[in-house]
């Protein structure tokens, strides 16, 4: 009470509510932080080898255009995702392959070769890419990206790396 | 500085009144049993809050709700502990909203000038018992899809009217996806708006009255 030292009964009450109440806030606050951002904290899938297909149906010079899906489980569905490219073999060597990713480094969309413009092309905002995924024109940053992990099976199939996500 | 931006907002929002009158305001002499009422708003407001986060991950789907509330309690960090709130919440919010009730009636302060006070009570706890009716099918596990079968079949035995009522409450004959779906609406949209309304007079007559004195012998 005034004049003394010692904390008056109402105070005592709201600084223990204070108290009690901010313990109880941080307590099943910060688990829904935790509840809120979990799935951004989760490990994608896992990293497979795809077959894009046999080697000898490849030709020379000419974009060999493959598709693949993946199934993961996101939550309590599995969602499957598409994923395709272009396998260019340069020669005779199955290790001169150049194996091109479809998906437009702009913002994604699937780019399509088209053979009178000799290019990549992408249907969203006419970016084009050369054989060689080279930018040509159009917005995109930087080249299409390429699979630089792949093998050749003993039974003639090219496969990938596909890496998680 | 701080007192100075505080002056100029409670010049403006009338902080120190608000504070006065809310939660600074005289109160008759009571008991923990007067702490009731608090403690339904409480449990309101943390039904409102984990039930929200619930939303994230759950799907009112018949074929995904079972599914995505076994991913909240075992694929996601802490989905047990914001489900298992919620879930005890609910029980724990019925009976103190029921006890706060009988509080009310033994201490006779449901009398002049605070009736209204009480019927808006009522409607408070048929709304409580509401969600607890239309949260329980949720889950749609067996007990939920048979609960509710029951109860709308009950609901359904109303003299003249009671197809009507059960077709409106199912959304059609049987138990569906429509059923499911309508059940949240309620759950998450109509049943919280009315309740925080009526939450609202009910807090405002309260504020109006003040709490009322414990009858004594001259009563």
């Amino acid at each position: 009470m005034s004049g003394s030292n010692e904390i008056s009964r109402r105070d005592f009450i709201k600084v223990t509510t204070g108290i009690v109440g901010g313990l109880i806030g941080v307590a099943i606050g910060l688990p829904t932080i935790s509840y809120l951002i979990d799935p951004a904290l989760k490990e994608g899938g896992k990293d497979v080898w795809v077959s894009i297909g046999k080697f000898e149906d490849m030709q020379v010079g000419i974009p060999y255009p493959f598709s693949f899906t993946r199934v993961q489980v996101n939550g309590w569905e599995r969602t499957s995702s598409s994923f395709g490219g272009y396998a260019l073999r340069k020669s005779d060597d199955p290790k001169d392959l150049l194996i091109l990713n479809s998906r437009c480094t702009h913002l994604g969309c699937t780019v399509n070769w088209n053979e009178e413009a000799k290019g990549y092309i992408c249907p969203c905002h006419d970016a084009k890419f050369n054989l060689e995924g080279k930018v040509l024109d159009g917005p995109p940053p930087r080249p299409l990206d390429v699979y630089n992990e792949f093998r050749l099976t003993e039974d003639g199939h090219v496969e990938i790396f596909s890496k998680a996500g | 500085m701080w007192k100075k931006i505080y002056e100029w907002l409670d010049e403006r929002l009338g902080l120190t009144d608000l504070y006065t009158n809310l939660l600074d305001r005289p109160e008759p002499k009571g008991n923990w049993w007067n702490t009731l009422g608090s403690a339904s708003l409480f449990l309101f407001v943390m039904q409102g809050l984990t039930g929200i986060f619930l939303t994230v991950y759950y799907t009112p789907s018949p074929d995904h709700a079972y599914d995505s509330i076994q991913y909240i309690m075992e694929g996601v960090s802490f989905g047990w502990l914001i489900r298992g709130i919620h879930h005890w919440g609910a029980t724990l919010m019925v009976i103190v909203v029921f006890v706060h009730l009988l509080r009310v009636f033994f201490t006779a302060s449901f009398k002049y000038p605070r009736e209204l006070t009480w019927l808006i009570g009522i409607g408070l706890l048929l709304l409580t018992l509401g969600m607890g009716f239309t949260g329980y099918l949720l889950p749609w596990n067996q007990k939920a899809y048979w609960a509710t079968t029951v109860g709308t079949q009950i609901a359904g035995s109303v003299p003249f009217v009671g197809e009507f009522i059960l077709k409106a409450l199912r959304g059609g004959p049987n138990l569906s996806a429509l059923t499911l779906q309508r059940f949240f609406s309620a759950h998450i949209w109509m049943l919280p708006a009315l309740l925080a309304g009526l939450i609202g007079v009910h807090l405002f007559l309260i504020i109006k009255h003040g709490e009322s004195h414990f009858p004594t012998k001259e009563d």
